[in-house]
This record gives structure tokens, C-alpha cells and sequence, in this order.
């Protein structure tokens, strides 16, 4: 993979890049107003925006973490395909519609909605920008190991320069594009994502003369765990506590998903509730469709490349689907997969630039800073410094986490996702008596008692696995925290409402759910 | 779109409740606003209401538990979960796969639901509220 495959594997991402900024640039001519930075003027229809949606959500963690996952651990892997398929329900059937009608363009818009707005926008801002950072984080530690095997980078440094050449990029997508231009990369994305990964899919299966049970016998003969790794247990099963941490990952999948800040952003780019529901009608079908792929590409990588190759190449368990890719292709289709994973770190992370810098700019700066009393002119301009500097805080950050599995750490995002935001959403919209004190305390819980308990978690310190191998805080012993940090959220926010602060305002609740439901007062046809 | 009551015009003056107008269909303040504590007790919003928890409810338990229940035996009944059924397909993964589709299944019969019985029930509370949405 060096030479002139390295020249063919570049020029492939260049063109794609070069392609995509200039579409980014002409989608954004008229790109002025708020609402165009933010939402895209709400102007996409369901279906572009469910594609794009899928685009938002389906990550390296989808494409590289899930198929390296499955194609290491096996079964234990696919728990993540099946985690983030169910989950869409709870977008589909409690939070896009209602999301859609109540607010303009964050998440803060609904959790303030009947609640003081000043500390409560705070609150979601600080949810919005720990949770994105963490998602970036994981999408630079993927782009990493791609360009390392790519270009067959073996040094640290020189990792390190490519993660920061991808965060450039994708800031320059966000400032010159806004919603629109970065929706327009996700469209293209999902679509060309969406295509090799089902080409590929059909070719293995064809390989192995459609026979999905003769592939998963090759892979088992293949692994050095055996049949073992068709069941569950290979990673999680050893002990009672690796068991509960299977569980708490498994929740946090479920529950992050629908409640990840630049997903629930996705739900604005379009003119009404039911076009948000069409959109993740869509979305769900493009997961349901891509997830599927990624379980024979998971098990092809197994049967083909091997296990012991795949741990061993540059970019660890990230490289499962690239190695597959260059064993049954070459260089030409290891160049078009990478190209296509790049595509989808670029679009991804663009996007949570974009809702990382619009929750600043309109939550905290717009509302916070001056009293709602902003000149758009002035947010939007906020909105690109603060697009700069979550781009280098995403850069640091990625080389610091380069080289971990990247659904791993996605997971992660999920648990802190589904700790701050979902139960802050459901309480908002289904309790009457909800309170700004308890809307404080289960956004600031979740999301506290998530980042300590990652902190002194394996994750982060303790294993040969870990962020820092060398030194030993983790008296916290599951990797994923969701189990206990979720409940916990809960709790503190009903006990913050129950224990007293001031009580619900019964006429703003009364108009979050007139409105929620059916978008009266919103403006919305 | 048709309007519950389109011959029904605004109060002449903003600002003024009057009560000699019918008041009963038009939920709407004396600003011009939607009232929201009267539409969301009116009778239409109320079974709009009722319409959505009846799908909602019983299928977030219903999916929540039937991945709960997946995970559980993943967890702790490995042992069944790697049971061959056909070649070397076993259980567990068949399992997972079948959430895919009660996903898709849900997914769709919601859609399906939410045109048939949800949005013609919206139009009418929004009906209600019509003539503050048209000044708006």
C-alpha cells in the first residue's frame, strides 16, 4: 500500500473533497440570515432531510467502529447495530414531532420552552457542547487510523498532522456552508455511503455463494476464538461486571440516540412535524438497510482478512472495513472505501460543528449574554468563531484519544447524551409539574455524574486500553457509565421538581403542549 | 383546507373580549392569540391526546421491552442465545436481526397511524386556533 496505490488512494479523497466544498459553496450563496446558518431555512423537504439525517448519524463509529467491532468480537459487536436501529423509535414516536413544533433551532429552544430561560439555555448549551466534543473527539480518532492506513502512516506525529488536516477541512465546510451546505455533504455522503456499503455487501455474499451461514462458518474457522465468537460473551461475558457493562452500553444506545444534540438539530431543517416524522421514517429505513450491511461486512472482514491481521494493521479495529475493501478490490476499492469513510468523518464532524456552534451562539450568546436581544447578524458571526474553536478543542482532543475503537468511545457520547438531554425532553414534554430547578438538576446530574464517572473509568486509565495505559484512577469499573448515570438523571430531576423551586407555569405548559402536538402558535404549516 | 367556521370573523377590536360573539369554536384570546389553556382542554385537543398515547404508549413498551428482553439473554442466556438454527446461524443473531424488523414494522404502522388518525385530528384543534394562524 505505498507508492503509487498511496497517489491513487489520495487523489480519490482530494476529488471528493474538492467536489464537496464546491457544492457546500454554491448551496450557500444566499446564506445570511440565522435561520439559513442554523436550520437551512427549514427548507428541506422529509425525504432529503431523512437522508441527511442518516448522514448526521451514520459515523465512522457506524462504518469503521461497528464492522471492526464485528469483526473482532462478533456477536458482542452487532450489539451496536441493533442498539442504534431501535433507538430510532423513541425520535420517531416522542421527540421529532414535538421537537419540530416547539422550537427554532436547539435543543435549549424546547428544554427552556416553559422554564427560566436564562440558567436552563445555559444548561443545555454546557450538555450540547461536552456531548458534540466527545462525538468529534471519537470521529478525529477514527480519521487517524484511516489515514494511517491509507497512507500507511505509522507515526504518531504524523497521525496527529492528518487529524489536524480534517479538522480544518470541516470547519471550512461549516463556515462557508452553514446548515445548508453541510446538510447538502451529508445528503451526498449518506448516498455514497449507503451505495458501497451494500455493493460491497452483495459482492461478499455473492463471494460465499449467498449463503449468510457458510460466511459466518468461514469466519468462526478464521477467528482464534472459534465458534465462540457467533455467540454472545466474547467481550462482555467473562464476568458479572462485564455483563453489567454490556447492559449499560446497550442502554446507552438506545437511549443517546434520539437525544444527541446534532440529531435533534436535524429535526428544524424541515418546514413541519410532518415532514419531521417523514424524515425519520427514512432515516430509519437507511439504518435498518446499512446496519444489516455492516453485519456481513463485519463477518466478511473475519472470513476474508482474519482477526489476528485486522488487530495487527495500523488503526486497529478501525481498519477492518478498509482491509476487507483493498483483500477483495485492491487498491482502487481501498481508495473508494477510505475516500467514502472520509467522506463520512468530514460530514459528520461538520455537523456537529455546526450545532456545537449554533447552541453557543443562540443559547448562550443570543439569549445568556444579551437578554435575546441579539442582532442575527452578530449571532451568526458568534456562531463561525465558535465553529473555529470547537475545531481545535476536536482536533487536540482527537489526537489525544487516536488509536481507540471508535464506536467504543461514540458510546460514550451516547451515555452522556442520553444522561443530560432525554430525560430532561421527556420530563419537559410529559410532566406537568416539571420545574426549572429540576430541569437544572437532571441536565447538570446526567451530565456531571457521566463525565466523573467516565474519568475514573477503564476508558480512561488503568488498562493497556485505555487513554492513559501508564497511570491508575479508575475505582469506577464499567467502561460505560449509562446505567448509573441515566437512572441518576432521572431522579434528580424529579426530585429537584418535587423537593420545591419555583412551581411549573401552567400556562406555558399548557402552550408546550398545545403546541407540541399540534404546532399552533409555532408558526409551522 | 376546509374551516370549521369561515364565516366567523374576528372581534373589530383587537383587545376587547366580546362576548357577543359565538366564542365557542374560535380559541382564541382577545389579542388575537391562540388561548392554549382553553384549546388544551377543548374536546378535540383532549382526543387528539388520547388518539396518540393509544399508539404510543403500548408500542414504546412494546419495543423497549423486546430489546430489554434481547439484551437480557444476550447477557445472561448465552447458552440458548447460541442454539443453531439453520447452518450456523444461531439464535441470538436471528434475534437481533428480527429487531431490525419490528423496527421497520413499528416505524411504518406509525406513519401509518399518525396520517389515518393523527394529522386529520390536528387540523381540527388547529382549526380551532385558524384565524390568529392566518394574521400571524
Amino acid at each position: 500500500m505505498t507508492g503509487t496505490n498511496t497517489a491513487i488512494n489520495l487523489s480519490v479523497f482530494g476529488i471528493f473533497v474538492l467536489l464537496t466544498l464546491y457544492i457546500v459553496y454554491r448551496a450557500s450563496t444566499r446564506n445570511v440570515s440565522a435561520s439559513d446558518y442554523y436550520a437551512a431555512g427549514s427548507s428541506f423537504t422529509g425525504t432529503q432531510n431523512g437522508i441527511a439525517l442518516s448522514g448526521d448519524f451514520l459515523s465512522a463509529a457506524s462504518f469503521l467502529g461497528v464492522s471492526g467491532a464485528i469483526a473482532v468480537n462478533g456477536y458482542d459487536g452487532f450489539m451496536y447495530s441493533i442498539g442504534w436501529v431501535v433507538a430510532w423509535l423513541i425520535g420517531l414516536m416522542l421527540i421529532s414531532e414535538r421537537l419540530r413544533n416547539t422550537g427554532r433551532y436547539t435543543m435549549g429552544d424546547v428544554m427552556a420552552f416553559r422554564m427560566r430561560q436564562r440558567p436552563v439555555r445555559a444548561a443545555a448549551a454546557n450538555a450540547t457542547l461536552v456531548i458534540s466534543l466527545f462525538y468529534m473527539i471519537a470521529q478525529m480518532a477514527g480519521a487517524g487510523g484511516l489515514m494511517a492506513l491509507l497512507l500507511d502512516v505509522h507515526s504518531k506525529v504524523g497521525q496527529a498532522i492528518i487529524i489536524a488536516v480534517v479538522g480544518i477541512v470541516m470547519v471550512l465546510y461549516v463556515l462557508v456552508g452553514g446548515m445548508k451546505g453541510t446538510t447538502w455533504v451529508q445528503i451526498i455522503k449518506a448516498v455514497l455511503l449507503l451505495l458501497t456499503v451494500s455493493l460491497l455487501t452483495i459482492f461478499l455474499i455473492g463471494k460465499f455463494g449467498f449463503d449468510f451461514s457458510s460466511m459466518l462458518d468461514r469466519a468462526a474457522q478464521k477467528s482464534p476464538l472459534g465458534e465462540a465468537v457467533l455467540s454472545p460473551g466474547v467481550k462482555y461475558g467473562a464476568t458479572d461486571l462485564s455483563k453489567i457493562d454490556f447492559l449499560s452500553l446497550a442502554l446507552a444506545l438506545v437511549l443517546g440516540t434520539a437525544s444527541l444534540p446534532h440529531v435533534l438539530m436535524r429535526f428544524y431543517t424541515v418546514p413541519n412535524a410532518r415532514e419531521a416524522r417523514k424524515s425519520v421514517v427514512w432515516a430509519t429505513w437507511m439504518m435498518a438497510i446499512f446496519y444489516s450491511c455492516t453485519l456481513v461486512i463485519g463477518f466478511g472482514a473475519m472470513a476474508l482478512v482474519g482477526t489476528d491481521k485486522i488487530t495487527g494493521a495500523p488503526g486497529g479495529e478501525n481498519s477492518a472495513a478498509p482491509l476487507l475493501a483493498f483483500q477483495v478490490g485492491g487498491t482502487v476499492l481501498l481508495g473508494i472505501v477510505c475516500a467514502v469513510a472520509f467522506a463520512t468523518i468530514l460530514a459528520v464532524v461538520a455537523g456537529l460543528t455546526l450545532t456545537a456552534s449554533a447552541s453557543f451562539a443562540h443559547d448562550v450568546y443570543a439569549n445568556v449574554i444579551k437578554h435575546g436581544e441579539a442582532d442575527p447578524r452578530d449571532e451568526v458571526r458568534v456562531a463561525r468563531l465558535t465553529a473555529v474553536c470547537v475545531g481545535v478543542l476536536a482536533i487536540v482532543g482527537g489526537i489525544a484519544a487516536n488509536g481507540q475503537n471508535v464506536a467504543f468511545l461514540v458510546a460514550l457520547a451516547f451515555a452522556l447524551a442520553a444522561s443530560a438531554n432525554l430525560p430532561t425532553l421527556l420530563y419537559s414534554m410529559f410532566w406537568k409539574r416539571f420545574n426549572t430547578r429540576g430541569t437544572l438538576w437532571s441536565i447538570y446530574g446526567g451530565l456531571t455524574s457521566c463525565v466523573l464517572l467516565i474519568v475514573f473509568s477503564p476508558a480512561i486509565s488503568g488498562s493497556k486500553s485505555s487513554v492513559f495505559p501508564d497511570v491508575d484512577f479508575a475505582f469506577f469499573p464499567l467502561s460505560n457509565p449509562g446505567i448509573v448515570s441515566i437512572p441518576l438523571s432521572f431522579l434528580a430531576g424529579f426530585l429537584g421538581t418535587v423537593l420545591g423551586g419555583e412551581p411549573a407555569d401552567p400556562a406555558k405548559q399548557s402552550e408546550m403542549e398545545v403546541r407540541g402536538l399540534t404546532g399552533i402558535g409555532s408558526g409551522l404549516r | 383546507m376546509t374551516k370549521a367556521l369561515p364565516s366567523v370573523s374576528r372581534p373589530a377590536v383587537p383587545g376587547f373580549a366580546t362576548f357577543e360573539e359565538p366564542h365557542h369554536s374560535l380559541l382564541i384570546d382577545g389579542d388575537g392569540e391562540p388561548d392554549f389553556g382553553a384549546i388544551q382542554t377543548s374536546e378535540d385537543f383532549l382526543a387528539l391526546k388520547r388518539r396518540v398515547t393509544r399508539f404510543i404508549l403500548p408500542a414504546t413498551v412494546l419495543f423497549l421491552t423486546w430489546y430489554v428482553t434481547f439484551v437480557l439473554l444476550s447477557a445472561y442466556a448465552a447458552d440458548f442465545m447460541s442454539t443453531r438454527l439453520f447452518g450456523t446461524v444461531n439464535v441470538g443473531l436471528t434475534m437481533g436481526f428480527l429487531q431490525f424488523v419490528t423496527t421497520i414494522i413499528i416505524t411504518m404502522a406509525y406513519a401509518r397511524y399518525s396520517k389515518k388518525r393523527l394529522d386529520p385530528q390536528v387540523e381540527k384543534v388547529r382549526a380551532l386556533a385558524e384565524i390568529d394562524e392566518e394574521l400571524a
